[in-house]
């Protein structure tokens, strides 16, 4: 089994302060090598500032900490050497050409002339942006970008890839061509660590992940683990014309041990969702329209949280 | 076996990362490599700025309002000879404050480039040297080009002056590094720098010695031109040019521009620190 290895990034009782907030408040994280391991919650929860202490650019309050088996106060350029990071926002130099923005910052990583090239080549078919090579960076599409900073965050060929809400902001398609290129960075054997507020983002690419809310980790486990500890198997929506749901909601509360009550919705957490749309009608239930679904990590985190991820 | 069982397992574990640290000098010398990179391309927008301003001074000032001046100009020196190696602090000394404002505001405040760069195994301190690098060469050469058109309108009157280019490019990174620690702590408007340009830099360019000595000052205000970077850099320029710089006021002066500068240095690394690594 993979646990017996080394940690890669190991976390215990971490703490950020910034003044008098504290944006992570005592966490404890161990990611595996070979793994896809996720920070799930809402803007705030303390995502981006654990990301930027376990990327050596921000030094921890308090807690212990261990990056590549070594600490970020100390080792900071080692450690940065050896990582790629993906920012939430692109930063790239505009005033430069695609292939320019890859070799520059290779360089930084103390990589020959000679060997940037070579990557920066690779690169861009990896990115799919071999076209684009001698064109400025300004015109590039969002998605565009975003690859090239993908891209770039690879010119060292990175043992542990930090991906900061890697598809924010982007359109479906792009977005499934940016988790083809994850999913393919771990095949050969990249560790990700991926910040998102997207549960199909979540499901999709982590094999281990945490909820944060607050500054704190709620739940940890696999997808699959959080959904069955938290969520029923099925959840039967119910939406209303408005006005109607508050009457709704006292038929309807003793069909399942669990009812969330969202401003447009009632969420009913079952086993068998068509069997409680069944009963919800015979209570004398009228929905303007309802939806039988799996549960997701939405659910999951509504019910850690109380709160949807995004608002 | 794992694949065939789980085929999301990972394949194989990754060779060893090909990054690794760079010593403090390599890395100020790679930040370097990026503005030339970028100076390759951009050049052409540069050229009015950075050499345009002491030539055109050198013009008004020495040609056109030097022709009317025929006295108090010390040495028996044309006034066009006497102002021509002081343009070359007061040019860099322009120079070095424009390129630490506005060309390194953006790098925290807008493009955000520094952060991109400090997430590589590039230091705060390494960035700031490579900056101050850059700034430096940038001032050789716009006062290399300066001194071309000086000397092609007869305002050289020796070897000495490239001594004086030398003492300029001093003056004007004594002050770029108390200016660039402000360009790393303001907010992204850059009010701030107006205010460095309109009070600090522009009374320095007209009292701080460069077009008369400031002897003519009533002596109760030379103290202020003696703290100004730009009168020793003006001091030591016109001495090197003219041959009337003695060794110990040399030191002296060096010695300000020296102090300046390690200030500057020292409060820069810290706000490029806490900027970029909070």
């Amino acid at each position: 089994m993979t646990s017996i290895a080394a940690s890669l990034v190991s976390a215990t009782g971490l703490v950020k302060r910034f003044g008098s907030f504290t944006a992570v408040d005592g966490i404890d994280i161990d990611v595996r090598p070979g793994e896809a391991f996720g920070f799930l919650g809402p803007n705030g929860a303390g995502k981006s500032s654990t990301m930027r202490m376990v990327a050596c650019v921000s030094p921890r309050s308090a807690g212990d900490l261990r990056v590549l088996g070594m600490d970020p106060d100390l080792d900071g350029p080692a450690i940065r050497a050896r990582i790629g990071v993906v920012p939430q926002s692109d930063i790239l130099d505009n005033e430069l050409t695609v292939r320019q923005n890859l070799q520059v910052y290779g360089r930084y990583f103390g990589l020959s002339r000679a060997h940037v090239r070579a990557k920066a080549t690779e690169l861009l078919a990896f990115a799919q942006l071999t076209e684009r090579g001698d064109d400025p960076v300004e015109p590039l599409s969002g998605g565009m970008k975003r690859r090239l900073t993908i891209a770039r965050s690879l010119v060292n060929d990175p043992e542990l890839l930090l991906l900061d809400e890697p598809t924010t902001g982007l359109d479906p398609q792009a977005r499934h061509l940016l988790w083809d290129r994850l999913f393919r960075l771990k095949q050969d054997g990249v560790t990700l660590i991926i910040t998102t507020h997207y549960m199909d983002e979540a499901e999709q690419l982590c094999d281990r992940l945490v909820v944060m809310d607050g500054g704190r980790i709620v739940a940890g486990g696999t997808p699959a683990e959080l959904i069955s500890r938290y969520a029923t198997r099925e959840v039967l929506e119910l939406r209303f014309v408005p006005g109607e749901q508050a009457a709704a909601l006292t038929k309807v509360r003793t069909l399942t041990e669990r009812i969330e009550e969202l401003p447009d919705r009632l969420l009913l957490y079952t086993a068998n969702g068509e069997d409680t749309l069944a009963a919800a009608h015979h209570a004398g239930v009228r929905p303007q329209s309802s939806l039988v679904r799996r549960s997701t990590l939405e659910d999951v985190f509504l019910r850690l949280t109380g709160r949807s991820l995004v608002d | 076996m794992t694949d065939v069982l789980n085929p999301t397992a990972p394949a194989r574990t990754p060779p060893r990362s090909t990054g690794r640290p760079v010593g403090s000098c390599r890395g100020a010398l790679l930040v370097l490599e990026t503005m030339w990179t970028w100076y390759r391309r951009n050049w052409k927008a540069t050229v009015f700025s950075s050499v345009g301003l002491p030539v055109l001074y050198l013009l008004a000032m020495g040609l056109g309002f030097g022709s009317q001046v025929h006295s108090g100009v010390p040495g028996g020196i044309s006034y066009l000879v006497y102002i021509a190696p002081a343009l070359l602090p007061a040019g860099a000394i322009q120079t070095a404050v424009g390129e630490c404002t506005f060309p390194v505001l953006p790098g925290f405040a807008w493009s955000k480039m520094y952060f991109g760069v400090s997430a590589t195994p590039i230091t705060p301190g390494q960035l700031l040297f490579g900056e101050l690098l850059w700034v430096g060469s940038r001032l050789v050469v716009s006062g290399a080009a300066y001194l071309l058109v000086a000397l092609a309108v007869g305002a050289v009157t020796g070897p000495g002056i490239l001594l004086s280019l030398v003492f300029g490019v001093c003056a004007g990174l004594a002050l770029g590094a108390p200016v660039i620690a402000l360009a790393a702590s303001v907010d992204s408007d850059g009010r701030a720098f107006n205010a460095v340009f309109r009070f600090v830099v522009l009374p320095m360019s007209l009292f701080a010695g460069t077009f008369f000595p400031i002897t003519q000052l009533p002596a109760w205000i030379r103290p202020v031109a003696w703290i100004t970077p730009m009168w020793h850099g003006t001091e030591l320029a016109r001495g090197a040019e003219f041959g009337t710089l003695g060794i110990g006021p040399a030191l002296v002066h060096l010695g300000c521009l020296a102090l300046v500068f390690t200030v500057g240095v020292l409060l820069a690394r810290w706000r490029f620190r806490v900027r970029l690594t909070s």
